[in-house]
C-alpha cells in the first residue's frame, strides 16, 4: 500500500474556483463607480455616511456572531456585511446623523440577517430592512435630500425635493434627463447617478455575477406601465424615462433586487419576480403616499420568493416528451 | 454554423488534455495481475479456474452470472496463485482472481495479426454471442454489459447508433488517441454494430477540441454510407448518454426507467466499438485497454495500452513516478472518477484514466451556507435543483428529494464543482439516491 496519506473523497475532484468571497468582492467592485459618483456629487457627507455604515455593519456582525451566537468562525470576512453597509448608505441622504446610521446598521445586520442564521438564510434584503426601519423611525431625516455639490457640508447641507417628489406638483421644474442620468439631482447618496450604476451593471454581467433577467424585467415593466399612464394623462404622470432615471430604480433593480439570497432560483422565476417588483414600484409611486416605492416593492417580492421557487421549477430533463 | 450541443445546463471546466499528442505506448507486463470479478454493473462473475491452474492470455477465468453479468478473461499467461479479495476502484473489498505472470503466451484462437478485416459475414446472433463471450462492457466508465444494449426491448424501433467519442472529462485522451491510431478498426466496428442493430444511420459524436480526429474520421467515412461524423460544441457532460442523444438527435430520453432505446437510439463508447471489432473479427476478449496516466506535476503523462489487472502503481511508475505533492489518485476523470485507496488497485474494464492530483486541488474547501446563487440549478444538465435536493437530504427528508426527481441525477458533478459555498451537494444527492 501507499506510504503517504491520500485524500479519499467522492467526485467531482475539481472545483471551478468560485467562492462566496469572490462573488461578494465583485459586487463591491461593481459598487465602486457609484461610490465615486456619490462622493463627487455629495462631497464629504457621502464618505462619512458610507464609512460609518460599513464600519458599523462589520462591527455588529462580529459582535453578534462572537458574543450572541458564540460562533467559532466569524463571517465578516465574506464581504457580505460590507455590501450591506454600502447599500444601506446608498439608500440614505448624505446629511443623516451618525447615530441614525448606526441604528440602521444594527437593524440591517441583526434583524435583517443574523437572527435567521447569517448570510444565506435571510428572507429579506438586509440593507432594505435597515432602510425601511430608518424610514419609519426617522421619517423627517429620511425624506429630506441634500442638493448636490455641497462638497464640505454634512448634516448642515441644504435640502430640496427629489425629482419623484416633484412629479404631479411641479412637472415643469423637473431636472433634465442628462442631469438625472449623471446624478445631478437631490436624492439618496448612491441612487442618483444612473451612469455609474449602469457601469456597475456591466461589471456584474461581465464577471457573470448576475444575469440580466431581474434588472431588465424590472426596468421594462416600469417603462411599460408608467408609459401607459403617461399616455393617458401626461399632466399628472411623468414619462417613463423620468421614472427609470429617478429614485432608487437603478440602484434597486441592479444591486438590491439581484441579491442572491433573496431572489428566485430559476430564470423564469427571476422574470416573474422582476415583473412583480416593477409593478409594485409603479403602483406605489403613482398611487401610494410615498413618492418612491422601490424598497417596499423589493421587500414584498422577497417575501414571495419561496412561492415563486415552487411555481417556477426548472424543466426536468425529458419531462416533456413528444 | 454553430455546432450542436445539449440544451440544459452544463459547464466548461479547463480541459487539461496534457496527453492529446502522446501516441499510445504499451504498458509493461505486471508480475502479478489481479482480476476483480465485478468489473460491470450486474452480478459478479463466477470463477472457473482454481488455484494452481495454468492460464494463457485470453483464457476465460470467470463466467458471467446471469444476463446482466460479464465474463472475465486473463490478460496474462501464468499460474492462478489465489482466489481472494482486493480493494478495487469502488473502495470496497471484493473477490478477485490473482495470477502470477509467466511469459506471454496467448490463446491460439486469438488472431494477433494486424490485418484489417473489412467484411464481416457473421450472423447477428453470432455477433451478439461473441460480444457476450468476450466479456465486452461499456468502456466509458459505466461498465454496462454491451450485449444487453444490443438486444433492445421488442417494442423499441432503433433507428440511430450513436458512437460516443466526446471524451468531455478533463485530462482524459484515451478515446482521442484510439481514434487517431485505429480509425479503420473503429469504422468496421461501427458497421458491425449497424448491421447487428439493423440501423441505416450511425453518428459519431465528437467534441470540437479534437479537430485531428474529426478530420481523420471524416476522410475515412467518406466512402462509407450511413456514418456521419458530427462535431459538437464543447460542454461537459456531453458524454452523458442522455446529453449526447439530445445533442445529436434533439430527442430527450424520458426519466427512468425509460432507456435510450425508447427514443430509437443506442449509444456505444468509441473504446467499446474498438473492443467489439477485436472481439468479432479477431476473437479477442476484453483483456486490454487504453488508459491515460496524467495529472498535476506528473513528469511524463502518457497514454498506455494496459493489460487488465495491472496495478495502477506500475502505470504511475511508467509515467515518471508519483509526484511528491500527490494527495489523491483518481481512477477516471476529475469530474466523475473514483478516488483510489492505494496504488495496488488493478486496472479494470472501466478504467479510462489514472489522474494524480495535488493537495491544493484534492483538499475540499470549508463548507459555507448556501447563498442561493442558483448556479447549481443553472448548470444541472438534468434540470434538477441540487441545492434543494442536498438540503432535503441534510434534513433526512428523502421523500422530498424523491419527489424532486433525485433518481434522475446522473452524478456528473457540475453542481458541486460550481458551488461557491463549496457545499458537498453531490454527496448528499448520492445519499438520497440510496435511501429507498
Amino acid at each position: 500500500m501507499m506510504s503517504q496519506n491520500l485524500f479519499i473523497s467522492t467526485s467531482p475532484h475539481i472545483h471551478c474556483g468560485d467562492s462566496v468571497e469572490r462573488n461578494m468582492h465583485l459586487v463591491i467592485l461593481a459598487l465602486v463607480p457609484a461610490l465615486a459618483a456619490s462622493v463627487l456629487l455629495f462631497g464629504i457627507g457621502a464618505l462619512i455616511v458610507t464609512a460609518t455604515s460599513v464600519a458599523s455593519c462589520l462591527l455588529f456582525e462580529w459582535l453578534i456572531s462572537k458574543w450572541l451566537l458564540k460562533r467559532e468562525r466569524c463571517t465578516i470576512g465574506d464581504g457580505s456585511a460590507i455590501i450591506t453597509g454600502i447599500l444601506l448608505a446608498f439608500n440614505l441622504p448624505s446629511n443623516i446623523p451618525l447615530f441614525q446610521i448606526v441604528m440602521g446598521s444594527l437593524f440591517a445586520i441583526g434583524v435583517g440577517k443574523m437572527v435567521f442564521g447569517g448570510l444565506g438564510n435571510n428572507p429579506f434584503n438586509p440593507a432594505l430592512v435597515g432602510r425601511v426601519f430608518m424610514l419609519i423611525s426617522f421619517p423627517s431625516r429620511m425624506t429630506s435630500w441634500p442638493v448636490p455639490h455641497q462638497m464640505l457640508a454634512y448634516t448642515d447641507a441644504v435640502t430640496a425635493a427629489t425629482p419623484l417628489g416633484l412629479v404631479g406638483y411641479q412637472n415643469d421644474s423637473l431636472p433634465s434627463y442628462m442631469d438625472m442620468f449623471l446624478g445631478n439631482t437631490g436624492g439618496s447618496l448612491g441612487e442618483t447617478c444612473a451612469l455609474a450604476l449602469l457601469i456597475g451593471f456591466v461589471i456584474l454581467l461581465a464577471f457573470r455575477v448576475i444575469t440580466w433577467h431581474i434588472p431588465v424585467t424590472i426596468m421594462l415593466t416600469v417603462a411599460v406601465l408608467t408609459g401607459a399612464m403617461w399616455l393617458v394623462n401626461p399632466e399628472v404622470y411623468a414619462d417613463p424615462l423620468t421614472h427609470l432615471l429617478s429614485g432608487g430604480l437603478m440602484l434597486g433593480s441592479i444591486f438590491m433586487a439581484t441579491d442572491y439570497v433573496t431572489s428566485p432560483m430559476t430564470r423564469k422565476g427571476m422574470v416573474w419576480y422582476g415583473i412583480g417588483i416593477g409593478f409594485l414600484t409603479v403602483v406605489i409611486r403613482l398611487f401610494g403616499s410615498y413618492p418612491e416605492g422601490m424598497s417596499f416593492a423589493i421587500l414584498i417580492m422577497n417575501a414571495i420568493v419561496p412561492l415563486i421557487n415552487n411555481w417556477c421549477r426548472p424543466k426536468h430533463f425529458g419531462e416533456v416528451v413528444k | 454554423m454553430s455546432l450542436r450541443t445539449f440544451s440544459t445546463g452544463g459547464i466548461h471546466p479547463k480541459s487539461n488534455k496534457l496527453t492529446a499528442s502522446g501516441a499510445i505506448e504499451p504498458a509493461r507486463l505486471p508480475s502479478q495481475a489481479v482480476f476483480p470479478l465485478s468489473q460491470h454493473i450486474g452480478a459478479p462473475a463466477v470463477p472457473c479456474v482454481s488455484k494452481g491452474d495454468r492460464v494463457r492470455v485470453g483464457t476465460q477465468i470467470a463466467k458471467a452470472d446471469g444476463p446482466m453479468s460479464a465474463s472475465v478473461h486473463s490478460s496474462v499467461s501464468g499460474t492462478v496463485s489465489k482466489i481472494d479479495s482486493i480493494v478495487d476502484a469502488s473502495g470496497l473489498r471484493r473477490p478477485a482472481v490473482f495470477i502470477d505472470v509467466e511469459g506471454d503466451e496467448w490463446e491460439p484462437s486469438i488472431d494477433r495479426s494486424d490485418n484489417l478485416v473489412i467484411n464481416v459475414t457473421m450472423s447477428n446472433e453470432k455477433i451478439i454471442e461473441r460480444i457476450r463471450e468476450c466479456g465486452i462492457v461499456g468502456m466509458g466508465g459505466a461498465c454496462f454489459p454491451t450485449h444487453v444494449k444490443l438486444c433492445p426491448p421488442q417494442e423499441c424501433r432503433i433507428d440511430t447508433l450513436i458512437v460516443n467519442a466526446v471524451e468531455c472529462e478533463p485530462y482524459l485522451t484515451a478515446d482521442h488517441r484510439l481514434i487517431l491510431e485505429y480509425p479503420d478498426q473503429i469504422i468496421v466496428g461501427v458497421r458491425i454494430l449497424m448491421k447487428t442493430l439493423g440501423v441505416e444511420r450511425a453518428v459519431i459524436g465528437i467534441e470540437e477540441n479534437k479537430p485531428d480526429a474529426i478530420e481523420l474520421l471524416r476522410t475515412k467515412t467518406q466512402m462509407v454510407s450511413g456514418i456521419e461524423v458530427m462535431p459538437l460544441a464543447m460542454k461537459y457532460p456531453q458524454g452523458g448518454e442522455k446529453q449526447l442523444i439530445e445533442a445529436v438527435t434533439g430527442r430527450r430520453v424520458p426519466p427512468p426507467p425509460a432507456l435510450p432505446a425508447h427514443v430509437g437510439c443506442v449509444v456505444q463508447n468509441v473504446g467499446t466499438v474498438f473492443a467489439i471489432y477485436e472481439a468479432v473479427v479477431k476473437n479477442k476478449p476484453l483483456i486490454e485497454r487504453v488508459v491515460t496516466v496524467t495529472g498535476e506535476g506528473v513528469s511524463r503523462p502518457c497514454n498506455l495500452k494496459v493489460r487488465m489487472g495491472t496495478p495502477v502503481g506500475q502505470l504511475i511508475e511508467q509515467a515518471g513516478g508519483m509526484p511528491e505533492n500527490t494527495a489523491k489518485i483518481v481512477s477516471g476523470g476529475p469530474m466523475m472518477g473514483r478516488p483510489l485507496l492505494g496504488t495496488d488497485v488493478p486496472v479494470v474494464k472501466g478504467t479510462s484514466g489514472i489522474l494524480l492530483l495535488s493537495e491544493k486541488t484534492a483538499a475540499r474547501k470549508e463548507e459555507r451556507n448556501c447563498i442561493r446563487c442558483a448556479k447549481c440549478v443553472s448548470v444541472c444538465p438534468m434540470g434538477l435543483e441540487p441545492y434543494k435536493l442536498a438540503t432535503a437530504a441534510e434534513l433526512g427528508r428523502w421523500e422530498v428529494a424523491r419527489e424532486s426527481w433525485v433518481m434522475s441525477c446522473i452524478e456528473c458533478g457540475c453542481c458541486q464543482s460550481t458551488c461557491p459555498s463549496h457545499r458537498p451537494l453531490l454527496d448528499w444527492i448520492r445519499l438520497s439516491k440510496k435511501k429507498k
